[in-house]
């Protein structure tokens, strides 16, 4: 499958871009992603394991299993207001 | 209830104007306003990123839930993106009860909300010259997959 990654702030930093394609095996998760983002290396190690992420503009915990053409955003520390 | 996310100048007149009713005794309104300083440095500006489509949907999520801790009570908020000067209204929320406590006590509510799970950054410029993204809150997930 393939899902739509948004990268934000600092993490849009790190990995030099807002926005990328990524494939993943079946029955992947949000956490399956966040691993397969960081095993590029380079500024995407920076990246948080324990990064929060909304799948489909939600809040969503790590074992969110993930399905083909899903929207998902890295959320770092929110700092609104 | 009216929430809204921004890219334009908020005038705090018209948040204010959304609320209020015939049968409300207290209208309030609350200004998130860039400062000039921050953990000892100097600052010029804020550049407000956000996650636009999420934040308006958290948004009106967060104002939803106030509203239903206070029955009867109106709210508006709206969050600015974007550079910001000093000075310059960057949060605006508006809330109007019957009586004064459920407005000040909504108003805070939706604050803390906002804070925690807002998704917007802040991009801080300094006089001089460096510049970075604002340490923030960890946003609370959900315990259990929605799907």
């Amino acid at each position: 499958m393939r899902v739509r990654l948004l990268l934000f702030a600092q993490y849009r930093d790190f990995a030099g871009t807002s926005e990328l394609e990524v494939d993943l095996p079946d029955g992947a998760s949000a956490a399956t992603l966040v691993a397969v983002l960081r095993s590029r290396g380079g500024g995407f190690e920076r990246i948080p394991a324990a990064a929060a992420v909304a799948v489909n503009q939600e809040y969503a915990p790590p074992d969110t299993p993930l399905r083909d053409g899903d929207e998902v955003a890295l959320i770092p520390p929110v700092a609104g207001g | 209830m009216r929430t809204w996310i921004t890219h334009g100048v908020i005038d705090p007149a018209a948040v204010l104007a959304e609320v209020g009713a015939p049968e409300h005794g207290a209208a309030i309104l609350f200004l998130g306003v860039v400062r000039d300083h921050n953990e000892g440095r100097a600052v010029v500006s804020i550049r407000y990123e956000a996650y636009e489509a999420m934040a308006e949907r958290v948004l009106a999520e967060a104002a939803a839930e106030a509203a239903a801790r206070a029955p009867g009570v109106r709210i508006a908020a709206v969050h600015r993106v974007g550079e910001l000067r000093v000075g310059e209204v960057s949060l605006a929320v508006a809330v109007s009860s019957a009586h004064r406590a459920e407005a000040f006590d909504t108003a805070r509510d939706l604050l803390e909300e906002i804070k925690r799970r807002l998704p917007v950054w802040k991009d801080e410029r300094y006089a001089d010259g460096e510049r970075r993204w604002v340490g923030g809150e960890t946003p609370p997930l959900p315990q259990e997959a929605g799907r």
